[in-house]
């Protein structure tokens, strides 16, 4: 038994590097996803036919796909195509790839929201362009943006996992080295566990925090 | 000139790894059915046992959905093929696909089914108490029956969703498609090229998949649902 | 006939928190009775009905159905079963076609055969004046179909009583009719029957008594040609009166 609580306390250092990791993979996929993902949903919802035609295909196509062969497609593809990259980079990208398309939906999903009527309405009144942006459909357009975002980055934060298999030294990683040496593997991936709950969990909990701070009767959607 | 295009095609891996690749097709649909089925079972019975149980039930099945949909699927398909056997519970990479993905699933789809038992409203069971039913009559009844109509686009979401998942069976070696695709690449060292028709079959096969679907929601629509 | 009432509401009371909803009301009903119960709305009214059929649990007081007393029955299910309910939003299950929504009580609560139960189906949707809505789900209904399914649902059961809480308020005034019709129907079917309801008109022609009820108490109840012409209490007399602003005289 003592054995276990110093293996658990010796494992900490490791595991946070690990969690650092999973953390950075986590807001840079985050991050790419956002902007391809607005941008794709720009164009799927603004732009000419054949614009639609293709950001919706690309859609299509990235989510019909598993996860773990974008992973590898990219991993392996890119040296093939003569670019070399390091495994952190491919994660990066090969999962952002995944969450743009998601994120895409995601945005689409707000900008029907807000209905045009209320464009209409702010220009009725006077507002430009820029103040219709900011105190018109900004405003609705968050609310329901938060429950679907908050399920995106909890796939994300656990599918970061999956870098394991193009060997990041992630959280699930650092504990399989841990594992070699020390070969307890419950306590180990128990403690993996625990580290991802909170981050999920706490992190879902915190958006469901400001989702209800903001909560204003009549907007909102549902998650998926 | 056709060496040259040989290179860069992937027909000729797709032809001379064919039955390999069917095989770990057949498995991976084996796998998504069966798991579908049973995770299906056991979520009803943890929706229900959280939103209708005792206060214990209640807590353990919130507890049980909310840590497996707060920890990576990978993680709890490690934990049972590598944690477990020092324990003296050892099971084959095909036992532990089975059962992770359908522990993993149960919690999905308990989630959807205790949304839509929300959406249920209560005057159902108004109506259904003052025709004399008892509570559980009425649960499985009234209430369940309308639940599952509702769930039934959540449902099958996690029907493609775990269809690509169990790809995951490739690092711990059950003998699903990425792992034949893997075994087929660790040969040839074509990669890229064997990951592209894996890439390919998954494609093809989620969006028959989604059209099926798509055709039996519709034979099943009742008015006033969705 | 009318030796024992069929239905006997002894002093009962009933607060959500700190409000008192229901101040002791007491009132019987004999069988083959009709009675409306009108007053403000916020004054208890629904909340008598859903405690005669212990869909809400009263503080203290007595309810008896024959000899049967309610509140504090073993079996709430078995006198349920012996008491029809319809309710302001329908209620039907939406999930079921209306014969389907008719056959389940049948069915499940007394377990009788497919062949009678539709059979019973058939008959009390025709008695309620619905004839081709058998395999229509219920958002392919109209409200006044809704709710005459539902009616028909709780006769069905073959109840000795028939509660109504303002069955028509859910409905478009061109529905009103409609349903109105059919519980003047049973009404002189000899239905025994407790409505909670607006309808001055139907209240006058077709009740009995009138119970006038406010804050939680009953203020006068009366023959409604007494009610109407010349009510005893002042309140009775001033809740009438705007009531004919609203919705014009309660005559025919």
């Amino acid at each position: 038994m003592d054995g276990r609580v110093e293996l658990i306390i010796n494992s900490i250092p490791a595991l946070l590097r690990g969690t650092i990791i999973t953390i950075q993979l986590t807001v840079l996929i985050l991050i790419f996803g956002l902007i391809l993902g607005l941008i794709l949903a720009f164009g799927e919802t603004y732009g000419n036919k054949l614009i639609q035609k293709l950001t919706a295909l690309y859609g299509k196509v990235i989510r019909s796909i598993p996860e773990l062969v974008l992973l590898l497609l990219v991993f392996y593809g890119l040296p093939n195509l003569g670019f070399r990259i390091r495994p952190f980079n491919a994660a990066v990208l090969g999962l952002g790839i995944r969450a743009s398309a998601y994120m895409a939906q995601i945005f689409r999903g707000t900008f029907k929201a807000v209905s045009s009527d209320q464009i209409t309405a702010a220009y009725s009144i006077g507002m430009g362009k820029y103040m219709t942006f900011i105190y018109v459909i900004f405003p609705q357009a968050i609310r329901s943006f938060i429950p679907p975002f908050a399920n995106e980055y909890a796939i994300i934060l656990k599918d970061t996992s999956l870098a394991y298999a193009i060997g990041v030294a992630e959280l699930l990683r650092q504990g399989q080295y841990i594992i070699a040496v020390e070969y307890d593997p419950l306590t180990i991936f128990l403690m993996i566990a625990a580290i991802y709950f909170i981050l999920t969990f706490g992190v879902t909990r915190l958006l469901k925090l400001v989702e209800f701070k903001l909560k204003v009767p009549g907007i909102g959607a549902e998650s998926r | 000139m056709v060496d040259f295009l040989s290179q860069y095609l992937i027909i000729d891996i797709f032809i001379s790894n064919f039955g390999r690749l069917m095989s770990g097709l057949r498995f991976t649909f084996t796998l998504t059915i069966v798991v579908m089925f049973f995770g299906t079972i056991f979520g009803v019975l943890l929706a229900l046992g959280r939103s209708f149980g005792s206060k214990p039930v209640a807590w353990l099945c919130t507890a049980y959905i909310e840590i497996i949909r707060g920890t990576p699927m990978l993680a709890q398909l490690f934990i049972l093929y590598f944690a477990l056997p020092p324990y003296g519970i050892r099971m084959t990479a095909v036992t532990v696909a089975y059962l992770g993905f359908t522990i993993n699933c149960a919690a999905y789809q308990a989630e959807y089914t205790r949304g839509s038992i929300e959406s249920v409203s209560s005057d159902q069971f108004k109506s259904a108490y003052s025709l004399g039913m008892s509570r559980w009559q009425t649960i499985f009844i009234v209430v369940l029956p309308q639940a599952i109509r509702w769930a039934i686009p959540a449902w099958t979401n996690e029907f493609i969703y775990i269809l690509k998942y169990t790809s995951l069976a490739y690092v711990i070696g059950a003998p699903d498609l990425m792992t034949q695709g893997k075994f087929i690449a660790s040969r040839n060292y074509q990669f890229f090229r064997v990951y592209l028709i894996v890439a390919i079959i998954y494609l093809i096969i989620v969006w028959i998949s989604t059209w099926i679907i798509d055709i039996v929601e519709e034979k099943l629509k009742i008015p006033g649902f969705g | 006939m009318k030796n024992k009432p069929l239905v006997q509401v002894k002093n009962l009371k009933k607060s959500f928190g700190d409000n008192l909803v229901l101040d002791g009301i007491s009132f019987s009903l004999n069988t083959g009775e009709n009675k409306v119960i009108i007053g403000p709305s916020g004054t208890g009214k629904s909340t008598v009905l859903n405690c005669i059929n212990r869909l809400i649990m009263p503080d203290s007081g007595e309810i008896w159905l024959e000899d049967k007393e309610i509140v504090t029955a073993e079996n709430i299910n078995k006198i349920r079963q012996e008491i029809g309910y319809v309710f302001q939003g329908f209620g039907l299950f939406h999930h079921l076609t209306a014969k389907k929504n008719v056959m389940l009580g049948l069915r499940k609560v007394k377990k009788i055969s497919k062949n009678e139960a539709e059979d019973i189906a058939r008959f009390e949707l025709n008695r309620v004046g619905l004839t081709d809505v058998d395999d229509s789900y219920p958002a392919q209904l109209s409200g006044g179909q809704k709710q005459r399914v539902a009616i028909a649902r709780a006769l069905a059961m073959q109840p000795k009583l028939m509660l109504f809480d303002e069955p028509t308020s859910a409905l478009d005034p061109e529905l009103i009719g409609e349903v109105l019709n059919v519980m003047k129907k049973l009404a002189e079917e000899g239905m025994t029957m407790l409505v909670v309801t607006h309808e001055m008109g139907f209240a006058r022609s077709v009740s009995d008594e009138i119970i006038f009820m406010e804050g939680g108490k009953i203020v006068e109840q009366n023959h409604p040609e007494v009610m109407f012409k010349g009510p005893e209490n002042e309140r009775t007399r001033q809740f009438l009166f705007k009531l004919d602003d609203l919705y014009g005289k309660g005559g025919e």
